[in-house]
């Protein structure tokens, strides 16, 4: 039965690719076409061609933008999983701590980062600003994702556990002691799913804290990153440039996004519904 | 007959209220005997589960107690292992890793433990399985993992909420093959709790019949001893005749309750 599938499920594969490329093809040629057709002046819309050729010319001074941006980002996503994965791992060992921190966690969440960006560049260093923005809005998906993944472990292997591992002597150390085992055993592995549904989402939105804090800052005349560069190349018309850096953060965005969905592919592979369905 | 004089476990006037008010059980009495096989027959929610989970120690009686009239400790859980309804495997685990979860949790290391995994596994015939993940295996292949899971600390009693519930006919009837062997093998004390007449009748050396609202024992049936059961016990007259009795008494109690109330 798998001989005549497969071909048929090769032919859905590559449609898969060619259809989203034929179209953004015939878009970028129809775009191409509009601008020499009607001879639109480029600092109202650049064509493809020329986006190309500036983001060539300008390659030294768009490369270290890219560069900034995306350690700022990457930066902030790392610390955002730490904080995230740590801060939950806390709240779930202790209903205490949760109830005083977690209602703080999600008024950040919900106070919009570009309201917050100004005050931080008054307090911080502008780079330091910037990295808090993309930290601030990439932790609360990770924290509250994995506190969900914390808290669905299967109540019936809980109770496995509690059968054959809880300590008989009942001190709050020992009782401690197998909660952290619980924790390493059970908790962490069960929560890997929604975590890295948490990780993904963070992964896009710590760009996004990025960008909004760059242009915050860009807007006070500081800054190096593809945000700057942005409101630089708009207060000076180059609107060539600022579409080739506006493609490099979607490229960069894109790539995070790929990156962060092979990093979830290899880690459930085995064992999770939403890894195994995709395979049909 | 010694040792029907001495329990391996015995619940006296066990008593559950729940949190909610509702009770479970009501003075419920209950002796199981080394080496047998122990159904808990009733229909749902008359209390079964809950004086499994007393048994286990995962839920403790509101008044009365258990006690393990011949053992020297206190702590029990060294000797009993729990099959839930569900195989409860953990699906990022494989096979082996999940029959090793009871014996790492008592500190035991993988390469320990090794050669009782791959022994676990053979007794309910997996033992080519060891690296498959859970979610590769049927149903039933599931429960025999979670079995062996139960008995990889080598129990004196193995405690069985309505295993194969969730199985197929053909799948359910090997499985029941495959237990009374697997205990003949091992020689533990099984407590099985079930809400099928015919599943009960076909394993039990005693079946305890429950009704609900307290939950309490209202009848014990003798059923067929260990190794009385050759190729066609299922078919046998013998076990008809069982299954009749054991009807009639569920019936008799159900109506019985049903004029009270």
């Amino acid at each position: 039965m798998t001989a005549p599938l497969s071909p048929a499920l090769g032919r859905r594969n590559a449609l898969e690719w060619l259809l989203p490329a034929a179209v953004f093809i015939a878009a970028i040629a129809g775009w191409e076409a509009y601008v020499r057709a009607h001879a639109v002046p480029t600092y109202i819309l650049p064509s493809p061609s020329l986006i190309a050729t500036t983001m060539v010319a300008d390659w030294p001074l768009l490369s270290a933008s890219l560069l900034v941006t995306l350690k700022t980002t990457l930066l902030g996503l790392v610390l955002a999983v730490v904080g995230g994965v740590a801060l939950a791992v806390l709240l779930s060992l202790s209903k205490l701590v949760e109830y005083s921190v977690y209602p703080f966690a999600v008024v950040l969440q919900v106070t919009p980062v570009i309201a917050i960006a100004p005050l931080l560049l008054i307090y911080l260093p502008q780079d330091i600003a910037v990295l808090a923005c993309a930290w601030l809005v990439a932790f609360f998906p990770v924290l509250s994702n994995t506190m969900l993944g914390l808290q669905s472990t299967d109540r019936n292997l809980l109770e496995l556990f509690e059968l054959y591992g809880a300590s008989p002597v009942q001190s709050p150390a020992a009782r401690f002691g197998s909660r952290l085992k619980a924790l390493w055993i059970l908790r962490l592995p069960a929560a890997l799913p929604a975590f890295l549904a948490g990780l993904r989402i963070a992964g896009g939105l710590s760009l996004i804290g990025a960008v909004v804090a760059e242009m915050a800052a860009g807007s006070a005349g500081a800054g190096s990153g593809l945000a700057y560069r942005i409101m630089e190349s708009q207060y000076r018309l180059n609107i060539p440039r600022l579409f080739a850096a506006l493609v490099l953060l979607a490229f960069t965005g894109i790539v995070l996004f790929l990156l962060l969905s092979a990093l979830t592919r290899i880690l459930l592979r085995r064992w999770h519904e939403s890894v195994l369905a995709q395979e049909g | 007959m010694a040792e029907i004089a001495t329990p391996l476990v015995s619940l006296q006037g066990v008593t559950k209220v729940f949190t909610n008010g509702v009770m479970a059980l009501a003075d419920f009495d209950l002796d199981v005997r080394p080496g047998e096989f122990l159904s808990l027959l009733g229909p749902s929610g008359c209390g079964k589960s809950t004086a499994l989970r007393i048994i286990a120690g995962l839920s403790r009686p509101s008044s009365g107690g258990v006690t393990w009239p011949n053992a020297a400790t206190q702590d029990h859980r060294g000797e009993i292992g729990f099959v839930f309804q569900d195989p409860t495997l953990m699906p990022w685990a494989n096979v082996a890793d999940n029959v090793w979860l009871p014996s790492r949790l008592r500190g035991v290391s993988r390469d320990a433990a090794r050669e009782n995994i791959s022994e676990s596994l053979s007794l309910v015939g997996l033992k080519d399985f060891e690296n498959a993940y859970p979610r590769e295996l049927s149903g039933g292949m599931r429960m025999r993992v979670s079995i062996a899971r139960a008995l990889s600390i080598k129990p004196k009693l193995l405690l069985m909420d309505e295993p194969f519930a969730a199985l197929d006919e053909i799948t359910r009837f090997k499985l029941n093959d495959d237990l009374l062997k697997l205990q003949r093998d091992v020689g533990c004390t099984i407590v099985f709790v079930t809400h099928s007449v015919y599943e009960s009748a076909y394993l039990s050396s005693r079946i305890a019949v429950m009704t609900p609202r307290p939950g309490r024992i209202a009848a014990e049936i003798e059923g067929v001893a260990q190794g009385g059961r050759d190729m066609d016990f299922r078919t046998s007259t013998a076990y008809a005749e069982l299954c009749r009795h054991v009807s009639r008494v569920m019936i008799d109690l159900t109506s019985n309750e049903g004029a009270l109330s």
